[in-house]
């Protein structure tokens, strides 16, 4: 049961509950303390001193992220002992700090920044050595600058207690710490994910993704270039954000529109691929469960998961599925099927996709990706990339016509659309397994079992005489978890399903950076909105999906399928 | 070859966090610093990222992560030596050997290690090289030491 009591803060009474922070009871009332070192759900480590409140019996300053609610407390918020306090700790974090805001990619997205700005910080006080550390440019996805660092430590927070990979740590000691890896090394030879939730939780640019403009614009300008995108699920639910506009809204149309304005000459959506990738992946999860292949079958569509399975558990590696993600399955048909239908030589192809992800950077340059020499996908935009790249190309969101995507490659189930949530993919697949073994759709599409945030999903389904159990993660270290049980002997699972990242890539590693979690909710309830609104819920009903069977792939897991569509991963040797 | 490091993790077993220092200062005794490839086989006795193990010998002065050099120099500096002039001493040093302190010269004869002090103030500033000490160092003769210690080098290896 809640205890609940009063505290006074700034001379009024304010409700506490017994057990929760400082800082929580004040947020709860309405009170804004800034903080930088703290997460909500982590556990505070009081690092960066910011959120002190002043003890009015004490005197003290005391960090409100840590310090635990009392009866009889007095706390002033904004005293000018406080202000004072942490003015002088933004002065200090500035004081070794680049002065490169007007050309830092997170300027005017920046927690220093608006601190700075919020606290009235208007002249340079201390004066200290600039830092000068060398910027790490080695990881395909993700760009480290130690200069920008403030140290807060979040970065390293998330790495391990998300995501269970622990690529960075801090180094050294007092004045001469950084962020950095193992005998810092490049992030390419880290066990880094590329999963960037670093940078989502990066307050400052310390961390950014690698930007791949300056090649997407030279194909726009080539004209023997054929330049194609493909967006993600997740993306059209996400980029609303990008531009103000209420989380959740999807803006499909208008993004479709856009893509067209800046000069695309083919717009597809992923989730066709997605619906392409639940023909081949539920066939091999039927093919699996029915001829005693390795089983539980796990899901192949995060590439920050196929990293670490290679790195950390390479012993699961057979049970990954082959199929190659949605991203990938895009690309290759779009070098293969779609330039065969308009006479097109691949290499003449360039193919963009946006991604809420950074991981993807890093999928799509992987060798197993390419047909005969060739890449599947070109260059991959973050959504908060496609945010940039429209401003870029002065285009007007609010004054734009929604438009369709173009056909073939641009029709999609809501099957294909839940796959940017956490339990989608999953979803999915149980409906088009449930045609494909007993004939019969579904009675009741949805699987509310599978949905939502909870780091873990397990049910069991009936498929006819089939009963399979199934199992949802997200968070990595939630995937180590269960993995470790298997390894221990739980054989009722027979599908899993892993994404990085929480709540799945709605949730994304490339989204738009200072979103709550109300937004996340938005984005996935707009997802599921979608799946109850349309008709057209099953995979294997889209007309594009039984016409590219038809047409060019003959059968799933069939010979085609195989060339272009599936692939296998290798043990990873990393510094770990 | 025997594993000097597998020999040590052995006598830690069934060890968790808590052993993860004294395995260091026991690896670094036997290898004279600690290697890329410890770090891995201690990370996987303790199950300890190699981030975190490389964060935590980091974080202390005693561990080097380059092999001692043929000539180890450790100055001083303490607080009677640092009153001496021991940070010129330290930076000429640096200077001289291209190095850092607790760095190791690329052909492997000299390393530089920084320490608190050697119990000998009235020998201030002082410099210990394998053993041997050299009592009140000053800017010119440090460079001095070092190139008898190399030419002693290369007549050893004619």
């Amino acid at each position: 049961m809640k205890i609940n009591f009063n505290i006074e803060v700034n001379n009024q009474s304010v409700e506490a509950i017994k057990g929760e922070t400082i800082l929580d009871a004040l947020n709860r009332n309405g009170i804004k303390v800034p903080t930088l070192c703290h997460m909500k759900d982590f556990t505070p480590t009081g690092a960066c001193r910011m959120c002190v409140v002043e003890d009015e019996i004490t005197g003290k300053l005391i960090t409100s992220c840590s310090f635990p609610v009392a009866e009889g407390m007095k706390i002033k918020t904004h005293s000018p002992k406080v202000v004072e306090a942490r003015k002088t700790i933004v002065e200090l974090l500035l004081s070794n700090h680049p002065d490169d805001c007007l050309y830092c990619v997170r300027n005017r997205n920046c927690e220093l920044q608006n601190l700075s700005d919020e606290l009235q910080v208007r002249e340079r006080r201390i004066i200290g050595k600039k830092n000068n550390y060398n910027i790490d440019n080695s990881g395909v996805s993700i760009i480290r600058d130690p200069d920008k660092c403030i140290l807060c430590g979040r970065c390293v927070e998330v790495c391990e207690k998300v995501m269970g990979v622990s690529a960075i740590d801090y180094v050294n000691r007092g004045s001469q710490t950084i962020i950095g890896t193992a005998f810092n090394k490049g992030l390419n030879v880290s066990s880094c994910v590329n999963c960037g939730q670093c940078i989502m939780v990066c307050p400052t640019g310390a961390l950014t993704e690698k930007n791949h403009f300056p090649e997407i614009r030279e194909a726009l300008n080539d004209p023997a270039k054929t330049v194609v995108i493909q967006y993600a699920p997740a993306i059209s639910v996400s980029l609303a954000e990008e531009f103000g506009i209420e989380s959740g809204k999807d803006i499909n149309g208008i993004m479709n529109s856009a893509l067209r304005k800046i000069g695309f000459n083919r717009v597809f959506d992923t989730s066709f691929a997605a619906d392409l990738t639940i023909m081949e992946e539920s066939a091999e999860l039927i093919n699996r469960i029915t001829n005693n292949g390795v089983l539980p079958m796990m899901t192949s569509c995060c590439p920050a998961w196929v990293k670490y399975a290679e790195e950390f558990v390479p012993e699961f590696l057979p049970n990954i599925s082959s199929c190659k993600s949605p991203q990938q399955m895009m690309g290759s048909v779009i070098k293969n099927y779609f330039a065969k239908t308009e006479n097109l030589k691949a290499e003449d192809i360039y193919s963009v996709s946006i991604m809420p992800c950074t991981a993807k950077k890093f999928e799509a340059q992987r060798e197993e990706m390419t047909t005969h020499g060739i890449s599947d996908v070109d260059a991959v935009l973050t959504t908060r990339e496609l945010g940039q790249f429209i401003k870029l190309y002065g285009i007007d969101i609010s004054k734009i016509e929604p438009e369709v995507a173009d056909s073939p490659l641009g029709t999609r189930s809501t099957a294909g659309k839940i796959f940017g949530a956490s339990g989608g993919v999953m979803e999915a697949a149980i409906r088009t397994a449930y045609y494909k073994l007993t004939g019969k759709e579904l009675v009741k599409f949805q699987i509310p079992e599978v949905r939502g945030f909870e780091e873990r999903k397990e049910t069991k389904i009936k498929i006819g005489e089939l009963e399979i159990g199934v199992a949802v993660v997200n968070g990595l270290v939630n995937a180590k978890k269960l993995l470790t049980e298997i390894k221990e002997g739980r054989t009722d699972i027979h599908f899993i399903e892993i994404m990085a990242c929480p709540g799945g890539c709605i949730g994304g590693g490339g989204q738009h950076i200072g979103s709550n979690e109300d937004d996340l909710k938005s984005r996935m309830k707009s997802l599921y909105d979608i799946d109850t609104n349309e008709t057209l819920k099953v995979s294997h009903k889209n007309p594009e999906i039984i016409e590219i069977y038809d047409k060019f792939l003959g059968e799933p897991l069939g010979h085609k399928s195989h060339e272009l569509l599936h692939t296998n991963y290798d043990k990873r040797d990393v510094l770990r | 070859m025997e594993d000097k490091t597998i020999n040590i993790l052995e006598q830690y077993p069934n060890s968790g966090n808590d052993s993860l220092i004294p395995i260091l200062q026991e690896v670094q005794d036997a290898e004279g610093y600690i290697s890329e490839k410890s770090v891995i086989k201690i990370g996987k006795h303790l199950d300890i990222p190699s981030s975190k193990i490389f964060g935590v010998a980091t974080f202390y002065n005693q561990f080097r992560f380059q092999p001692l050099g043929k000539y180890h120099i450790q100055i001083c500096r303490g607080t009677a030596c640092h009153v001496l002039g021991s940070a010129t001493v330290l930076s000429t040093l640096e200077k001289h050997l291209k190095l850092k302190a607790g760095e190791t010269s690329r052909d492997g004869l000299f390393s530089i290690e920084v320490v608190a002090c050697i119990g000998a103030c009235g020998l201030a500033p002082v410099i210990c090289v394998n053993g041997k000490f050299h009592a009140k160092v000053t800017d010119k003769s440090i460079i001095e030491i070092i190139e008898n210690y190399r030419k002693e080098n290369d007549e050893s290896e004619k």
